[in-house]
């Protein structure tokens, strides 16, 4: 039984130049204490999909598929029921530290109003907690930090009570978009290191959504590849890495420098306007596998190997993959 | 194949770009509603010779104080002049005013500011106290104080109401120089090797640009509520030029008889007011850069 | 040897600080010397608040520094007027690193690219027109796209347009600072193999700036890191690669992801303690020892003493008293680079 189910999942944005269709059709599930990294490049719609479930998309986004949490439907909760939910039972951490902590409160108070609110803790006891969370996070001297403002930690200490903050009432799911992208490299790793941690100690499933390939090969156990608001893959993590058979996929994995890897792989092309739905494969125009087929047909998911899913006609490793 | 190249466009980008702003701009009913009611007090302004049915100064002692009539809109003052047509012919004054004191407080508030924000230093230090200074001052008393001492005329009024309104603007503009001067294709002009004169004309000037706009458009509503003010206190507009604040002037003494002598001016006044303001809330929305409808 | 493009000795910028709390002095960048030779790629590298790229300011005199010199074909530039360097500025040339904000949204993208031409007074008229129609196609812009503004251009065209105007003067000298690092993936992908390719073609150098060290290996003939303001190792990029000395560079380089689980999981990653320290208030002697996993081993010379660039090996300069003395702190020794 998962967690969190997503079904067809699509999202339109009403704008000055018609509409955007952000997501098409997306489904996937998510399971218990199960990391899974969704990875796509900007305009993708990896970070739309999951806002969309917790409505904290503008008004000018219609939203239509189902999306069940723990039996509760999102897409058509009340707005209380989704207050309740989010912060709660799903919650979020963003990419700039910076802008999301209030700069004029404490960092304990901030952590201690969510406790307060959703746990209705005392004062004191939400300090207390705090401290606890502050420590949880593997900030040093937390009893000292708790009174601290944010200007006074580092980029990713932010992050950390951030974590902290999206941890505190025991969520079951915490969704990160692009945690680390704002980060150092040396801070990166041990934000990453943090989260498996809650993992494990926690068991909070989480939905880590980065562009960046090394991170989801860090941390996730499976993923999923988004392109222009469609799935393109998904799979386990070292299935995927080993055996990439979608061309965007492999394009990505090439794209990356590594030591020894020769020359970069491009992508030709753009990414298509997301202004209308094409009745093809979203990829064909960039595509070296592109014929008849995937330029007027939209394709299907298939399985190809255990859990492993491509939305291919032609899946397959890139001939000039290097083992 | 539904593959539209969107970077191939059938109209240039200038014109593709206007018509954004347009239908953003029209989807904004009470921008729209400004933009239309100030357009209609410009109009009356200049068109007042041609539509108003009498001249300003015409008397007619046999309809003192008259109510509203076929002959007369709005009825007529203590001297039988009427209404309707000394609001039409106040309206010059007023936008006149309005609109060149506005004008001149950006000439000389924009190079001003520009220079302070752009070079810092102790020139932005000088600049920058002195208006601070200013702007302790409130803006009606500085335009009455500026007033007094130049002389009551129309044209007195609006150097005074100009100068009146400069500081906030250098203010404004200044700090629009600031952020820009950041900005990396600012960086990269330097980098050019351009002068500082290429790079104020061609790189921050036309970038400021929106917002200098809106805020002329919500200067001129103050300067109109400023002439009414000295015209008022007689420091502006000389009889027997009519002016909104003139008829107001004259209005206190029949109060309890024809209190509508004095709401007719301040109607027009409100209303002139109001519709620039609104168009300058509707333009600065519209020529946001992060608004999306 | 033919006399190198860029030679930077001793350079220093320290930033005034008057603030509600803090007053003094940001020492963001103190004491960094390096020389870049015709042709030659240099990467420097460093995470935020190394002084990566003030150096750049610098160099490109877009600031102007504290201390030290900074020379260009030979010529000292580090004090000259503004008018004085305006016919110099045609040798030097920069691309930013937020395709967004570097290209001015007034401008069409083929004023942009010609403007540093007519500053220069290089062209005009026809001859102007044909030669921003050759840059754009060399960074594989299509014509037309000269007509557009910045706003309608995706960031992968916006960088090539960056680069165009970079190259519109034919510079000796190209600084890229984070050229790519706004860009998705495969974007990067184009635009560093574009720069690759140009480099190759038209023979400038190139100070490349970066936080990412996998970049700096595909791209570079020479590396250096640094760190809260200095330069702690110098190397051959191979070299670095291979055999890396400084704990800061080990740290760095085990602490990169890569997009390789099996590989990824099993590394052993030396962590860093703490933050990094203020740059208004740099550590004594060692900036990096507050955060150093072997700072025992080095005191009490590492408090007392900044460690000098020392050559260790051929080109390869290591800023660290544990290496000076002779020991080499081997915390994270990557695999060997198949090549």
């Amino acid at each position: 039984m998962s967690l969190l189910a997503v079904d067809g999942l699509s999202v339109r944005f009403d704008t000055d130049d018609g509409p955007v269709h952000a997501v098409d059709r997306l489904s996937f599930t998510l399971g218990e204490s199960e990391v899974l990294g969704v990875v796509g490049e900007s305009g993708c719609g990896k970070s739309v999909s999951f806002m969309s479930l917790l409505r904290l998309l503008p008004e000018t986004a219609t939203v239509e598929g189902a999306a069940t949490f723990d039996g509760i439907d999102l897409l058509h909760a009340s707005p209380a029921r989704l207050r309740s939910i989010r912060g709660r039972q799903i919650a979020f951490v963003f990419q700039e530290p910076m802008t999301s902590l209030n700069p004029a409160f404490k960092v304990g108070n901030q952590i201690g109003e969510v406790l307060r609110r959703h746990l209705g803790l005392s004062r004191g006891d939400a300090r207390r907690r705090s401290i606890e969370l502050l420590d949880l996070v593997r900030i040093p001297s937390p009893e000292r930090r708790v009174d601290e403002y944010p200007h006074q930690l580092s980029g990713g200490m932010r992050q950390r009570v951030m974590i902290a903050m999206a941890v505190a009432c025991d969520p079951k799911i915490l969704i990160a978009d692009e945690p680390t992208t704002a980060l150092d490299v040396t801070i990166q790793a041990g934000i990453l290191d943090l989260m498996r941690d809650i993992r494990e100690r926690l068991g909070t499933a989480i939905v880590l959504i980065t562009h960046n390939l090394g991170v989801v090969a860090d941390v996730a156990d499976r993923v999923l590849v988004m392109y222009a608001g469609r799935k393109v893959e998904e799979a386990p993590v070292h299935e995927l890495f080993a055996r990439p058979q979608h061309p965007y996929t492999n394009g990505l994995l090439g794209a990356v420098p590594r030591p020894g890897a020769g020359r970069l792989r491009e992508i030709p092309g753009r990414v298509p306007s997301l202004a209308e739905l094409p009745a093809a494969c979203a990829f064909a125009p960039r595509c070296p596998r592109a014929d008849q087929l995937s330029r007027t047909q939209v394709p299907d998911l298939r399985e190809v190997a255990p859990q492993h899913h491509v939305a291919c006609f032609h899946p397959g490793p890139d001939a000039e993959a290097t083992a | 194949m539904s593959f539209v190249d969107t970077s191939v466009a059938t109209i240039s980008p200038r014109a593709r770009r206007r018509r954004i702003l347009r239908r953003r701009f029209l989807r904004r009913p009470l921008a729209v509603v400004g933009f239309i009611v100030a357009l209609a007090f410009v109009l009356a302004a200049i068109l007042a010779p041609v539509i108003a049915p009498y001249s300003a100064g015409a008397t007619d002692f046999n309809a003192l104080l008259a109510h509203s009539s076929r002959h007369h809109l709005l009825g007529t003052d203590e001297l039988g002049r009427d209404v309707f047509s000394r609001i039409l012919w106040g309206a010059r004054a007023s936008i006149e005013a309005g609109v060149l004191a506005t004008l001149l407080a950006m000439a000389v508030a924009v190079p001003i500011g520009i220079v302070a924000g752009y070079y810092r230093g102790w020139v932005d230090a000088v600049i920058a106290r002195v208006t601070d200074v200013l702007l302790a001052f409130p803006f009606l008393i500085v335009a009455v104080g500026l007033a007094a001492i130049l002389g009551p005329s129309l044209t007195n009024a609006t150097i005074a109401l100009g100068i009146g309104a400069a500081p906030a603007l250098i203010r404004i503009a200044r700090g629009e120089a600031l952020a820009l001067r950041e900005e990396d294709y600012v960086r990269a002009a330097v980098a050019n090797g351009a002068s500082d004169l290429r790079i104020l004309a061609r790189h921050v000037l036309p970038n400021m640009l929106s917002t200098l706009i809106v805020q002329a458009t919500v200067a001129i509503p103050t300067a109109i509520i400023g002439e009414a003010v000295l015209s008022f206190l007689g420091l502006g507009v000389q009889p027997p030029t009519p002016s909104w604040g003139v008829m107001l002037s004259d209005a206190q003494s029949y109060l309890s008889q024809a209190p509508r002598l004095a709401v007719y001016p301040g109607i027009a006044i409100f209303l002139c007011s109001l519709s620039f303001n609104l168009l300058g809330d509707g333009l600065r929305d519209v020529l946001d850069p992060r608004t999306t409808r | 040897m033919t006399e190198p493009v860029l030679e930077v000795e001793g350079l220093v910028k320290h930033f005034p600080v008057r603030g509600f709390g803090a007053s003094g002095v940001v020492h963001a960048v103190d004491d960094v010397s390096f020389v870049i030779g015709r042709g030659e790629l240099l990467g420097l590298v460093g995470e935020s608040g190394s002084g990566k790229s003030t150096v750049a300011n610098c160099v490109m005199r877009l600031v102007t520094p504290t201390g030290g010199r900074v020379r260009l074909n030979g010529t000292d530039i580090t004090h000259l007027s503004r008018r004085a360097l305006r016919p110099l500025r045609r040798h030097m040339h920069m691309v930013f690193q937020d395709p967004y904000s570097s290209l001015d949204p007034r401008m069409t993208c083929g004023q942009i690219v010609s403007e540093p031409l007519e500053v220069q007074g290089l062209a005009r008229g026809r001859d102007l027109d044909a030669q921003v129609g050759k840059l754009f196609d060399r960074v594989g812009l299509r014509d037309e796209l000269r007509f557009r503004y910045p706003h309608e251009l995706s960031g992968g065209q916006r960088q090539r347009v960056g680069l165009a105007r970079a190259l519109a003067v034919s510079p000796a000298l190209l600084v890229a600072d984070e050229p790519v690092s706004a860009l998705d993936v495969s974007v990067q992908a184009s635009i560093l193999n574009l720069l690759r390719d140009l480099q190759e073609e038209l023979g400038f150098s190139c100070l490349f700036i970066t936080h990412d060290l996998a970049t700096v290996e595909y791209l570079c003939d020479r590396v250096a890191v640094m760190y809260l303001g200095k330069i702690v190792e110098v190397a051959p990029t191979r070299e670095l690669f291979a055999t890396p000395r400084h704990p800061y560079t080990q740290s760095l380089l085990s602490a990169a992801v890569v997009p390789d689980p099996v590989e990824q999981r099993g590394r052993r990653r030396v962590v860093l303690e703490g933050d990094l320290p203020s740059p208004l208030a740099p550590p004594s002697g060692c900036r990096f020892r507050t955060r150093c996993p072997l700072e025992e081993r080095s005191a009490p010379e590492s408090h007392e003493e900044e460690p000098p660039l020392v050559e260790v090996a051929e080109g390869h300069f290591v800023a660290c008293h544990l290496v000076r003395r002779g020991e080499t702190p081997a915390l994270f020794t990557p695999a060997a680079v198949a090549q």
